[in-house]
């Protein structure tokens, strides 16, 4: 069964149709973290964080506390917040933008002040017309609440917040090529070392990214403190998740869950979460994290939803975000999407992700829709392993950024998991799905 | 990167099991060349800085966790690095980069420009499987289209590399051309309504390691397997940029940029890349006023008309003019031009114009320059010191525009922090946003300005109160100031002639200033035209002898012109160069050769050849063997690509021939023994130090600067395969064993032999008057551009362009046509606006025309005898 | 003389004065010109070159990166389906196709009249009401056809103009305020914490 009992961390105000106003949020305990972060000393607010354990939540999962204190030895100049949020599947930071703004906008002050950083730009997703407003608004009634600006709260703390709307471009989420399109270039993720942008980030200077979840959860770990987050989920895995559910299951949607204490069978079968796939048919298979993810199949369905636990089974959690197939779900056309959607969101820079997306996609095509050969699927593992060389998991890199190397991860997944269909798509010169 | 890391010692990395030294932080694929191992790459390019993006160049390098693939462009050397460069793994991950590649690139080879020279399909014949396994439909973009005047562009063949959009962003400056899409539908454009037409475009073209780029006036001109190619200096200007010339028969066909690492880094303007039709030796439509005609055989002027004769009968009617001429004083005579010879052929005409005629009325300068022994009295900078100091100075005419390598040399500087520009800013200039301190300067002021700068409190003063406002404030001449510290050590002063409405007396007085005032700085002279250093140094201006040494002081350009007209000197000989095209003040030059009896020689017709009585023809550039100096004073070997047309002689032979029919010998039988002379005469660096192809010329009086050759890297510059410096014979032991008994120590002039020269005080125009600031462009109506099609249309015509403060007056704007009137007339001209414009004055190009086909600024606003030039605009 | 009216114009130069570098405007204010011209027109796009000081080349070369900016006209209503995963499994492709016939439009046209421009999209990030739908990135939850349909109806018939304004304007909420915190005063209470910090390691430390 699953375990519900957690307190809500940043879905707290889910129920109220007014969540977004400043009212509401000041009547449910809002800016009450933000008052309290800034009567300790930054320091202090930064050790709560990192007794956390606060993974980031943008996919990579990297601990926020040291994230933070890597920068600490020189003065960090910007904190940039990414919610460019367009990992498929993934709606997680779409809900908290639109739905409690002020709850991030707090968030974000409060890393500012652990940081002694003065300016912070939210990067948000430009097809988010109603987030963007509805940040813009917040910002605004922060600014006149006095939860930002000059002198916070009577603090001698002082900060601006500027929204930056993107414009369509998958790649932005990257957090380098976030910068970039923050300082208004077109978003080609910038080559490594620096491998972050610590060190040299917007304008050359010592830059913060972190997500938009990541930062909703600081309001309750400063007003709660860091042991009672750690005290949640289990290793270092803490807190809540907001796990994002789609695809074949009766009841999708986005449900926040304590770490680690549910499996994905919870998740997809119980009734007061997915409650199970339409029509009781069977699991395929399921993507755990993000479409960069490799696939597991039924076998795995008890597996813990943890960040550690799913990259020991060689997959990641990535944003949370989990995608369900069910017996009638054609692996070859998911795959082909998949490879579909890297193929048009490639920045176009590196070689191997700019022509290698197109040719895979072009072949899936083929699969899919007729004119696939045998020695197609030869062909695919081929070309998979020049962009991932020896396919395997994290994956080996041939490019600038990992949107180049997580474009195996479908095909190889599929073909592993399912030769067969593809077989019989060749056979029989395409699709044999409905 | 260097810089930073120079004081440290050095790194020891492993390629392939074999240890390397290295910088610390030098990127791994320079290492593993320099050790033998040379690794395959497309975007890296070493005179750009890498973003490691084609992927071509991993290798695996040993880290913490295991050997992992790595861009060896992107890598800097750490001490211990260990790096493998030739396993399974890197082969597989290279071919696979390779596969990627051809994926999309379409099968067009056989008829592709850059097919035989392409690093794609060298690449692939070396590395490719040979079999595609992409069977699927390419991408498609339409062929070849237009993105400029000079450059075609085939989306289908590029590779995404970035080479050209970072050459124009990084290098030139002038982002004309960006990246637009995304994935693999990037392709490459300008802007819909702003073609590419950076006058550096060439370069992209250059660089491209595949056909995408490619350049209309070469498009199907001919296949590299058909080309020679010899390596030579490019004349165009005064920077000399090292070029490889490649011709196919006896057609020149293609110059591409060498890598020289004191002078262009490999880059050319457009203008030197592309004027070959006006050297075309094959051209023959005989109309001798045509200046992209060639000149094929002697020509006398009989009843009139020009008619062909044997070199006998021209020589000899040459030499009754020199001998009418100076029948009563040598001074009857004087000579024109001569910055298009070779620093042989100067010295012979020196040799016969002062050895034998004994004239001293010579001048290769066309009244548009500055005094020649002050320039060769200035302690004079090497590009690189220019480019390397902590402060450069410019007073000088739009340096992109003017000398187009240069700019880029002290742009790479600026935009890299390393250098302060302080700008003397005389009109709009392309450095103006790189500049530190922008000191607004109007006609008739730089010497006080020069003089506020160097601390004379009263100087401000003299500058007057402008109806137009203040020029500059005193906060930018503190700034100016404290840049320039008190000896000038680590200054480069860059000196030109910003403005031929101006009297260069201005100029003179503002550089004497400065050398008194910075004993410590070094000063590079702007003079723009091809060899005209070297003519300076051999002697071809009043006051000065072969060497940079003293001599009597005959007329100058200007005064031989005055003189022609007055008929105190009755014939002149032209050497190379249009006279009226050159000489600022056309009325003037008109008039004067109208009276002449006149000696051309050259390659070229033209209105000057035209009106010759004699004309001599000559081989012009890549037609002869030689050497030609830069403005630093380098000294580097120009070679013989062609076989010059007809019957025309070397200038070293028609000087020596025309000096026997005169009855003397100039013992200069041929370009050899002409280089031998001058070096044992002179001291003056000559061919055999330079021909010997291990450094990269020798600088005059500074034989401690000499750099070496770079090797040649066939995927930073494709299309250059050997080019084999083809200059003079080395001759053996000539340095050792001077013909002449004694070496003669070169004993230049000293600013003692220039005295300081008043310019005299002008009267502050009135409020509605502007003074004129005639400046260059790269394209004008000068023989090199007209002679070639090409560069034709990039002949922006005349307007006046003004500040808007001024034009706001008249309640104008951009396009309008204004009636315009200086004390020579009245004229209509198309406005402009244009901030960059000092206030209170209005420029105009040089050598232009307008819409209505006339030359406005040499017809009406040149004076050669005015300080300064007021123009007064009315709207009509 | 400027392209942007003097109202856009005004939130331009506001807009460029919220960063430390001006070319870091450039996307806000290519959405500005695209609210002005419906899509990114040369003069639209010669101004932003002109306000975040690149060339004109930059300025398109950067907006043809990034989907939501359309060099091309487009309609009044540039409706997105989306077809990704979680979409695809809940017939994304099939409403797409629906879509089109009901605009009368291939994916990447505008409809005769000029009201629709039809695109596929990657995923929206709102995959639990699948297949998702955006009119001029406004989410319209419309998952079934004949949702679509009415949904098209009520915009042809102008019924729905306050809830989705017309494409290109993107953000309604104007920004409060420029920056409140000055450059001199991020420089001076860098160095007060810095002070303070010191001590406070000081007092640690013993
Ligand atoms: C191709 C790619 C897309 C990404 N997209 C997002 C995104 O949409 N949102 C996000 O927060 N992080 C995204 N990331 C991760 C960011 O680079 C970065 O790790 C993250 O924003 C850091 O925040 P966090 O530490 O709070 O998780 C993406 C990474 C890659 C490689
Ligand atoms: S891997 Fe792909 S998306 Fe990432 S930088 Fe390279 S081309 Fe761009
Ligand atoms: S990535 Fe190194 S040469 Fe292109």
């Amino acid at each position: 069964m699953a375990v519900l009992d957690a307190p809500k961390i940043v879905s707290l105000r889910a129920e109220f149709s007014d969540s977004h106003t400043l009212t509401r949020y000041l009547a449910t305990g809002g800016y009450e973290g933000l008052r309290k972060a800034l009567s300790m000393t930054p320091e202090a607010v930064a050790a709560e964080v990192d007794a956390a354990s606060l993974l980031g939540r943008g996919g990579a999962g990297f601990p926020a506390g040291r994230k933070w204190s890597m920068l600490r030895k020189a003065p960090t100049s910007y904190l940039v917040i990414n919610g460019d949020e367009s990992e498929p599947a993934t709606f997680k930071d779409h809900y908290l933008v639109e739905r409690d703004p002020h709850q991030l906008v707090e968030g974000v002050t409060i890393a500012a002040y652990a940081l002694q950083v003065n300016q912070a730009f939210i990067y948000l997703r430009g097809e988010f017309a109603l987030g963007l407003e509805r940040v813009q608004q917040a910002l605004n009634e922060a600014y006149e609440h006095g939860a930002l600006g000059q002198n916070i709260f009577g603090s001698n703390f002082s900060l601006d917040i500027v929204v930056h709307p993107g414009a369509g471009a998958y790649i932005c989420g990257e957090e380098t090529s976030l910068i970039e399109a923050l300082e208004g270039k077109r978003g080609f993720p910038r080559i490594k070392p620096p491998f972050f942008p610590a060190a040299i980030g917007l304008y050359g200077e010592p830059t913060v990214v972190n997500n938009v979840e990541t930062m909703s959860n600081l309001p309750w770990i400063v007003t709660h403190g860091g042991a009672a987050f750690a005290a949640l989920g289990v290793g270092r895995s803490t807190g809540t998740r907001l796990f994002a559910l789609s695809g074949r299951v009766n009841n999708p949607g986005m449900f926040e869950l304590e770490m680690v204490k549910n499996t994905f069978r919870d998740l997809i079968f119980d009734p007061a979460l997915g409650g199970g796939i339409p029509g009781d048919r069977k699991l395929k298979a399921f993507i755990p994290g993000g479409v960069s993810a490799p696939w597991f199949g039924p076998d795995e369905l008890d597996l813990a939803l943890g960040q550690d636990e799913v990259a020991a089974k060689a997959s990641m959690l990535g944003s949370g975000s989990v995608v369900v197939f069910d017996e009638d779900t054609c692996a070859v056309r998911a795959a082909w999407r998949i490879t579909k959607f890297f193929s048009r969101e490639s920045c176009g820079q590196c070689t191997p992700c700019r022509e290698g997306s197109g040719w895979l996609e072009r072949i899936m095509f083929r699969l899919e829709h007729g004119g696939g050969r045998r020695e197609d699927l030869d062909l695919l593992l081929d070309l998979c392993d020049n962009i991932a060389p020896g396919l395997g998991w994290p994956p080996q890199q041939t490019t600038i950024c990992v949107l180049g190397s997580s474009i195996p991860s479908s095909i190889h997944s599929a073909l592993t998991m399912f030769r067969d269909e593809f077989l019989a798509h060749v056979t029989n010169d395409g699709c044999t799905h409905g | 990167m260097a810089d930073s890391t120079e004081t440290r010692t050095t790194v020891t990395v492993t390629v392939n099991g074999r240890a390397v030294e290295a910088q610390p932080g030098e990127m791994l694929i320079e290492v593993a060349e320099r050790a033998g191992t040379y690794i395959p790459r497309f975007c890296y390019h070493p005179r750009m800085e890498s973003v490691g993006v084609c992927r071509m160049c991993l290798v695996e390098v040993d880290g913490p966790r295991g050997a992992t693939l790595q861009p060896s462009c992107f890598v800097g050397c750490t001490d211990g690095m260990v790096v493998t460069t030739d396993s399974e793994k890197v082969k597989k991950a290279q071919d696979g980069v390779l596969e990627f590649l051809l994926a999309n690139h379409p099968l067009d080879c056989p008829v592709c420009d850059k097919g035989g020279e392409c690093p794609l399909q060298d690449q692939t014949l070396a590395h490719g499987s040979g079999e595609t396994r992409f069977i699927e439909e390419k991408r498609h973009f339409a062929k070849p289209i237009s993105i400029g005047e000079l450059v075609l562009l085939d989306r289908e063949r590029c590779i995404q590399c970035s080479r050209c959009t970072r050459f124009a962003a990084e290098v030139a400056g002038d982002a004309a051309i960006d990246f637009a899409g995304r994935g693999d539908q990037i392709e490459v454009a300008p802007f819909p309504t702003e073609p590419f037409d950076s006058v550096f475009s060439g370069n992209t073209v250059q660089i491209c390691p595949v056909g995408a780029l490619t350049a209309k006036p070469y498009r199907f001109a001919a296949r590299p397997w058909d080309l020679d190619q010899v390596e030579s200096t490019c004349t165009t200007c005064a920077v000399g940029c090292r070029v490889a010339v490649q011709s196919s028969g006896n057609r020149l066909t293609r110059v591409l940029g060498v890598d020289s690492d004191p002078v262009n880094h490999g880059w050319l303007c457009d203008k030197g890349r592309f004027v070959i039709d006006a050297i075309d030796a094959e051209d023959t439509s005989g109309d001798v006023s045509d200046p992209t005609s060639r000149i094929r055989e002697p020509l006398v002027r009989r009843d009139g008309v020009l008619v062909p004769v044997s070199w006998g009968e021209a020589l000899g009617e040459a030499a009754r003019i020199i001998r009418e001429a100076t029948a009563t004083s040598p001074d009857g005579f004087g000579a024109i031009g001569g910055a298009a010879l070779t620093n042989e052929g100067a010295f012979a005409f020196e040799r016969l114009l002062r050895g034998v005629v004994g004239t001293e009325n010579i001048d290769a300068q066309y009244g548009d320059g500055l005094d020649p022994v002050l320039l060769s009295a200035i302690p004079r900078a090497t590009i690189d010191e220019a480019a390397h100091a902590c402060t450069v100075v410019v007073l000088s005419g739009d340096l992109r525009e003017e000398l187009p390598i240069l700019f880029l040399r002290l742009r790479e500087s600026a935009v890299k922090g390393r250098t302060n520009i302080i700008e003397l800013a005389t009109g709009a200039n392309s450095l103006r946003s790189l500049s530190r301190v922008t000191l607004p300067t109007r006609p008739g002021e730089a010497h006080i300005v020069a003089r506020a700068i160097a601390g004379d409190s009263s100087a401000l003063a003299q500058l007057g109160t402008h109806p137009q406002g203040a020029a500059f404030s005193d906060a930018d001449l503190e700034d100016a100031r404290r840049l320039l510290g008190d000896t000038g050590e680590g200054v480069v002063f860059i000196v030109g002639r910003p403005n031929a409405a101006e009297s260069a007396a201005v100029i003179e007085s503002a550089i004497r200033t400065f050398v008194a005032e910075y004993p410590q700085a070094r000063f590079l002279p702007t003079l723009r035209r091809g060899n005209i250093f070297g003519a300076l140094d051999m002697g071809l201006a009043p006051g000065l002898r072969p060497g940079r040494t003293a001599g009597a002081r005959g007329r100058s350009t200007i005064e031989q012109l005055r003189a022609l007209t007055s008929g105190e000197q009755t014939a002149v000989m032209i050497l190379g160069g249009d006279v009226l095209a050159n000489v600022p003040d056309r009325a003037l030059a008109t008039s004067a050769l109208a009276a002449a009896r006149v000696i051309a020689v050259t390659g070229h017709g033209g209105p000057t050849t035209a009106a010759a009585d004699v004309v001599l023809p000559a081989s012009v550039t890549h037609e002869r063997f030689g050497t030609v100096t830069n403005i630093e004073g380098r000294v580097t070997a120009v070679a013989a690509k062609l076989v010059a047309p007809g019957a025309a002689w070397s200038d070293v032979a028609i000087a020596s021939e025309l000096a026997e029919e005169l009855g003397q010998t100039l013992g200069l039988d041929s370009v050899e023994a002409t280089s031998v002379a001058i070096e044992s005469t002179t001291g003056y660096p000559a061919t055999s130090v330079v021909s010997e192809g291990a450094v990269e010329g020798r600088v005059v009086g500074r034989a401690d600067l000499t750099s070496p050759r770079r090797a040649l890297d066939p995927i930073a510059f494709p299309g250059i395969r050997s080019a084999d410096l083809v200059g003079l014979a080395p001759r053996a032991g000539a340095v050792e064993e001077p013909v002449a008994s004694s070496t003669a120590a070169l004993a230049p002039v000293t600013m003692a032999d220039t005295p300081e020269q008043p310019v005299p005080s002008i009267a502050l125009a009135d409020a509605y008057a502007l003074r004129v600031v005639a400046t260059r462009r790269l394209y004008d109506r000068g023989d090199a551009v007209q002679g070639t099609a090409a560069l034709r249309p990039l002949v922006p015509a005349t307007v006046v362009s003004a500040h808007s403060y001024d034009l706001n007056r008249l309640g104008v704007t951009t396009g309008d046509v204004v009636r315009a009137t200086t004390p020579r007339g009245s004229f209509d001209v198309t406005v402009r606006v244009d901030d960059d414009v000092v206030r209170g004055t209005a420029e105009m190009h040089l050598n232009t025309v307008t819409t209505d086909g006339v030359d406005v600024v040499g017809t009406y606003v040149i004076d050669a005898d005015a300080i300064v030039t007021e123009i007064r605009l009315e709207s009509r | 003389m400027s392209h942007f009216r003097p109202e856009l114009r005004q939130r331009a130069e506001e807009t460029v004065a919220l960063y430390p570098e001006r070319r870091s405007a450039m996307l806000p204010l290519l959405h500005l010109a695209q609210e002005q011209d419906g899509y990114l027109t040369d003069e639209g796009m010669i101004e932003v070159a002109e306000l975040t000081g690149t060339t004109p080349a930059e300025v398109r070369g950067t907006a043809a990166f990034y989907d939501m900016f359309h060099l091309e006209p487009v309609g009044k209503y540039v409706v997105g389906v989306c077809t990704n995963i979680a979409c695809l499994l809940a017939g994304g492709e099939e409403l797409l196709a629906h879509a089109s016939e009901t605009l009368g439009c291939a994916v990447g046209a505008t409809s005769a009249d000029g009201l629709f421009t039809l695109e596929e999209t990657e995923c929206l990030a709102d995959c639990n009401i699948a297949p998702c739908v955006q009119v001029n990135h406004r989410f319209v939850r419309t998952t079934t056809p004949d949702a679509l349909d009415a949904l098209v109806a009520d915009l042809r018939d102008g019924k729905r103009e306050d809830e989705i304004p017309p494409h290109g304007t993107l953000i309604r909420v104007k920004r409060s305020g420029g920056l409140r915190v000055s450059r001199q005063q991020i420089a001076d209470e860098r160095t007060r914490e810095r002070a303070a910090r010191e001590e406070r390691t000081a007092k640690e430390g013993q």
